[in-house]
């Protein structure tokens, strides 16, 4: 009846996707004559355009595996943009102690929603949704425009190189590593499955789902507020409508089902978050060597998104709303 | 009578509260100028709100319709451009436009499976696209007289309330038709009924489909309708519509709307839109800035939803 | 067979808000014993073993486990003790494996705090070793490729990997087969075999006797009966009931009550179904019989057009008809009452009035009032309730306020307002209380005396066998053989698995 067969093609469904999207940039650049993007560097390249938005849906990628959401990065991103940059105010002394302060305003948020989420049993779209406001309100009451200042030592985050590779590429990967570690090898990652997949179950074998759930909230949040932390190293300084402007909620929630991880919950995993990243890069880039214009692109994007899910959502039968 | 006191929706008490404050706040308010303006304001966004719940009492969310506001107001004012006798056709092609829209979400839905959150996204982002492609990123055009009467014109010299907005009016006869169809009809029946189990609905014989693109399209043509009021008294803009789903969202929740379906009532669900627009106002004259309502909203929002738990939970439902 | 008890409770008093649901109840097991804890719905048999566990704590009451006192606040405390329950939802993650499943929240770990994959599947086929060669799969297998029998295998599996000592399954056969079944005692007795000792909850005799050393019966929150043996069938019902239940089932359809073919199948197929030829005459139930995955459930889901036939004819009173939605099969007089009443049947929020109009209002005129339907009012919906005596505070309560009982009159009621001429019963039963079932089995057969066609699928043989006028047998998709009243289990089970075989060895 559930045949095994589907899937493990769903497994491969985010590979293929990607494939397909590179197969199309492909085409597009050899018919229309630019074969200068087909380089390694190139591809490489094109994830590094679209680094807040992978250090976001890594974090992202928690919150849907326990079944959850978070429609609160993307002002969070802000904030600790703004934050970072208006502690530093140039000043490379002050690098550290606005990194500290921002990670734990992650920490925070993340322990809210989490916190409103169990204690209060609150559907986790509106708790996150209630916390985006709260977020956007606050920031926009006290800032209106670029706040502060990064310091040049500050922007090798986003800037700097090694070998040829730039740093904050280098770094998303090793976060996507750490975390794929942490979700395939630990006990900790196993509860984070279990709890999305059936959370009473999880609780009968003596599992805190609680702990678990306010944990992936928590890591979420942090990995956003990295995503902020790397905007305002790119962007010399932070403003509070940055989160807003990138989608960088919406955006990341749709990368990391294309990716392949269930909204349901307990299944999916990090790599298909990646992908997903670059599955959006490329069709940017596409459109770009295409030169189609810009809000068309926005357009083509919307239904792109939704074609993709379609991909997932038709086979699996189900009666949703 | 406790007990009876017990079953009256919060939103009610909530409502009648923030009244007395800002009455006392602002006598202004007692005037009709003062409570006709409140309600003018209102207006869209309990239309929004309202047509939201079609949707959220069908088991989904309509990310979509803020961006169709934003549309409606911005193509209006582009085919428009002044001219004040294309107004009918226009207002019509909008309607259209409407139906188009919520059947397309809807179909997406039905017919891919995709969940209504992320369809209704896609759309959303469409529709912005659409906008700012169709005006190249700046709002055009120009919105005539008689289009810009149903937002902004007022009926003056009325018996007793002296004024009435004609939003107010619109708010009124779509408010009505809406609870009517909700409340009184099988169609309402049908669409609880599939929020609350779709596959026992379906088993039953309710025509999902159907119900869906009917829930969707109610929700997109309020959307028009809140759209054409909002360019009536606010004019032009491309941000107009940014952030309301999100307020008729919040305004069904506050009025007690269960998210994923299968409870709402469209009187609350006013009420609800009401409770938003008096926070607002009662945030203005207390002279906060404007971000603040958007922490107001946010907490809000959370309480609506702890308290509607807390209730159900007490009552054993 | 007798020794000290492993656990012992002793005047367990458990209230919850408005009832007292266990009172002063005792309740022991031995080594080496399947210690049979029999009672109604709703009799406290669950909220006992829920104490036992540590899912709830009692008011009052002392807990013995091998002599020491104990009081366990969490599930966790009594699983590492030793206690293990088996819930009849079982609590298996369907993407995870079984090894996982095995050790899920207690993972075996290295030094680096890195999961012990390798030991994990060498202690899951250790634990598997146990069953001999009878579960066919590995500790690798995703959970979701298991049948029911399997995933109850891997939920026993979990409670050896913890080394349990006391094991409770609350009906463990629920959802079996009678080949799955036989399985199932055979595990029971190895384990008793192992000096382990079992509670298991059922309320079918057979099973008692086939398995039980000692039988406990509660009622009511109380014990009702304590035997230290396995005594007659009709002192167990009786203490379980209060009374003697009597006619259980109703008596099959005389040679003149059933009529004219109202259903006719030609050669009907689809991807589960094969050449099923079929007629159901009005005024006679017809039951249906197989093994799990025989066709059983999809020859109901196609003829109500859930998962229609591809291939072949159906007509309803001679008119051909398409049944390719519920919702055209319920146009053509057909009605199911599908088998899972909370996720298939019951809008849980709405009232049971909502819930037994939801169909007239399906039927009618969708901008027409809801209580007064072309097809049924709300008045008659009422009388329908009032016929069937539903027990509701009244009827504007939530659905989900009621017993299984009468939520399911209230579905019966939702189809009759549409007058049907076929009424398929999808497990009729399920989780329904011994009282309420023969209210349920009066009324099934009420309706085919009202002229209807019922059709009746169910797990439960003997009650197949009790409330059908016919039995078909079903296997692999196909209809195998036909029986007329009265047939015994045997010739049926027999009929049921020996095509099975067959095919299996060609």
């Amino acid at each position: 009846m559930k045949p095994a067969r589907s899937r493990n093609l769903m497994a491969f469904a985010p590979f293929l996707l990607l494939m397909a999207a590179i197969a199309v940039y492909v085409i597009v650049a050899v018919l229309t004559g630019q074969t200068q993007f087909l380089t390694v560097e190139n591809l490489l390249g094109l994830l590094g355009r679209s680094i807040a938005l992978g250090i976001t849906a890594v974090g992202q990628t928690f919150a849907i595996l326990i079944a959850s959401i978070d429609l609160s990065v993307a002002n969070l991103i802000s904030v600790s943009a703004v934050l970072a940059s208006s502690i530093m105010s140039g000043d490379p002394s002050m690098m550290l102690p606005a990194i500290a302060a921002v990670l734990a305003v992650g920490v925070v948020v993340g322990l809210i929603n989490g916190l409103i989420i169990t204690q209060f049993e609150v559907n986790p779209l509106i708790a996150t949704l209630g916390m985006a406001l709260v977020l956007q309100g606050l920031l926009s009451a006290t800032f209106n425009n670029f706040a502060g200042e990064v310091p040049e030592e500050f922007q090798v985050f986003a800037y700097g190189q090694v070998g040829g590779i730039s740093i904050s590429l280098i770094f998303l990967i090793a976060l996507t590593v750490a975390a794929w570690v942490f979700l395939r090898f630990t006990r900790a990652g196993s509860n984070i499955y279990s709890v999305g997949g059936n959370p009473d179950a999880a609780k009968l074998a003596g599992m805190r789902t609680t702990r678990v759930v306010i944990m992936a909230h928590v890591i979420c949040s942090v990995c956003a507020t990295i995503a902020g932390l790397y905007l305002a190293s790119r962007l010399r300084s932070g403003a509070p409508w940055i989160g807003r402007d990138g989608v960088y909620d919406l955006e990341s929630i749709a990368v990391v089902v294309i990716g392949g991880t269930a909204l349901s919950g307990g299944r999916g995993g990090v790599w298909g978050t990646l992908m997903g990243v670059m599955i959006f890069s490329l069709i940017d880039s596409i459109f770009n060597i295409a030169g189609v214009d810009a809000f068309a692109k926005q357009i083509l994007r919307g239904i792109i998104i939704v074609a993709a899910v379609a991909v997932y959502a038709v086979r699996s039968r189900r009666i949703e709303a | 009578m406790i007990e009876r006191l017990k079953q009256i929706n919060p939103v009610f008490l909530v409502l009648a509260l923030l009244f007395v404050a800002i009455a006392i706040l602002s006598p202004y308010f007692l005037q009709p100028t003062g409570y006709m303006n409140f309600l003018k304001r209102a207006a869209p966004i309990a239309i929004l709100a309202v047509g939201q719940l079609y949707v959220i009492n069908s088991g989904g969310f309509d990310l979509s319709a803020g961006a169709l506001v934003t549309l409606t107001v911005i193509g209006s004012s582009i085919l428009l451009d002044g001219d004040a006798s294309a107004t009918w056709w226009v207002v019509l092609v909008m309607l259209g436009v409407g139906v188009i829209v919520g059947t397309a979400n809807a179909l997406v839905v039905s017919w891919l499976k995709v969940p209504s959150i992320i369809a209704t996204l896609g759309m959303m982002i469409t529709l912005s696209g659409v906008a700012l492609t169709w005006s190249g990123g700046a709002p055009r055009g120009y919105l005539p007289e008689n289009f810009r009467f149903f937002g902004r014109y007022l009926i003056k010299d009325v018996p007793l309330i002296k004024i009435l907005p004609v939003a107010v009016i619109v708010m009124v006869i779509v408010c009505a038709g809406m609870w009517w169809l909700m409340h009184r009809t099988n169609y309402g029946k049908r669409l609880i009924a599939m929020g609350d189990n779709p596959k026992a609905a379906l088993l039953a014989g309710v025509p999902l489909t159907e119900t869906r693109i009917i829930a969707f399209v109610v929700s997109s043509v309020s959307a028009v309708i809140a759209g054409i009021l909002l360019g009536g008294f606010a004019g032009v803009s491309t941000d107009v519509g940014v952030g309301l789903e999100l307020q008729a969202i919040t305004a069904a929740v506050i009025g007690g709307a269960q998210l994923l379906g299968g409870r709402g009532t469209v009187g609350a669900t006013i009420a609800g839109a009401l409770v938003l627009q008096a926070m607002f106002t009662l945030l203005n004259i207390l002279g906060f800035p404007k971000p603040i309502r958007d922490v107001v909203q946010g907490l809000i929002l959370i309480s609506a939803v702890v308290i509607a738990g807390y209730r159900r939970r007490r009552s054993g439902g | 067979m007798t020794g000290d008890a492993i656990f012992e409770m002793k005047g367990i008093t458990k209230v919850f808000p408005g009832i007292k649901a266990l009172d002063s109840v005792s309740f022991s097991a031995r080594a080496g014993e399947v210690h049979a804890l029999v009672g109604e719905n709703g009799a406290g048999k669950s909220t006992l073993m829920k104490v036992l566990s540590g899912v709830y704590q009692a008011e009052e009451g002392e807990i013995f486990l091998r002599g020491r006192k104990v009081r366990f606040q969490h599930p966790l405390e009594s699983l590492t003790q030793g206690v293990s329950v088996i819930y009849q939802e079982f609590s298996l993650l369907p993407d995870r494996t079984v090894a996982e499943n095995i050790f899920l929240g207690r993972e075996p770990t290295n030094r680096f705090g890195i999961l012990d994959a390798a030991r994990m599947r060498r202690e899951t086929r250790n634990v598997l070793a146990l069953f001999g060669d009878r579960h066919r799969f590995g500790p690798d297998t995703l959970v979701s490729d298991l049948d029911v029998a399997q995933q109850q295998m891997v939920e026993i599996a979990k409670a050896l990997s913890l080394n349990a000592q006391v094991i409770v399954m609350d009906e463990p056969t629920a959802a079996l087969n009678d080949a799955e079944c036989d399985l199932l005692f055979q595990l029971v007795e190895d384990l008793r075999g192992q000096g382990r000792s079992i509670v298991y909850i059922t309320h079918r005799m057979r099973e008692i006797r086939r398995l039980a050393d000692r039988v406990t019966v509660i009622k009511d929150g109380k014990v009702a009966a304590a035997f230290d043996d396995v005594p007659e069938t009709g002192q167990i019902v009786e203490a379980m009931v209060g009374r003697d239940i009597g006619h259980f089932y109703p008596d099959p359809a005389t040679s003149d009550e059933v009529g004219a073919p109202v259903l006719t199948v030609h050669g009907g197929g689809n991807a589960r179904l094969f050449d099923i030829d079929l007629e159901l005459c009005a005024g006679q139930i017809t039951g249906f019989a197989g093994v799990q995955g025989a066709g059983r459930t999809a020859l109901a889901l196609a003829l109500f057009g859930a998962e229609p036939f591809e291939t072949g004819t159906v007509s309803v009173e001679g008119q051909p008809v398409s049944l390719t939605s519920p919702r055209k099969a319920a146009k053509a007089g057909i009605a199911m009452l599908p088998g899972d009443r909370k996720a298939e049947g019951l809008m849980l929020m709405q009232s049971v009035r909502d819930n037994g109009m939801i169909s007239a209002r399906a039927f009618s005129n969708p901008l027409g009032a809801p209580n007064n339907t072309s097809v049924a009012t709300l008045d008659q919906m009422d009388k329908l309730f009032d016929a069937f005596d539903l027990r509701a505070a009244n009827y504007e309560v939530e659905i989900q306020s009621l017993s299984g009982g009468n939520q399911q009159k209230a579905i019966v009621a939702r189809w009759l307002s549409l007058a049907p001429k076929v009424l398929i019963f999808v497990e009729p039963t399920r989780g329904i209380d011994v009282n309420t079932k023969a209210v349920i089995y009066a009324q099934m057969r009420s309706l085919a005396q009202d002229g209807a066609a019922v059709m009746a699928i169910s797990s439960d043989l003997p009650e197949v066998l009790g409330i059908s006028d016919r039995v078909l047998v079903m296997s692999d998709g196909k209809i195998v053989a036909e029986f007329g009243y009265g047939a015994s289990e045997t010739e049926v089970m027999h009929a049921a698995t020996e095509a099975h075989l067959g095919l299996e060895t060609s």
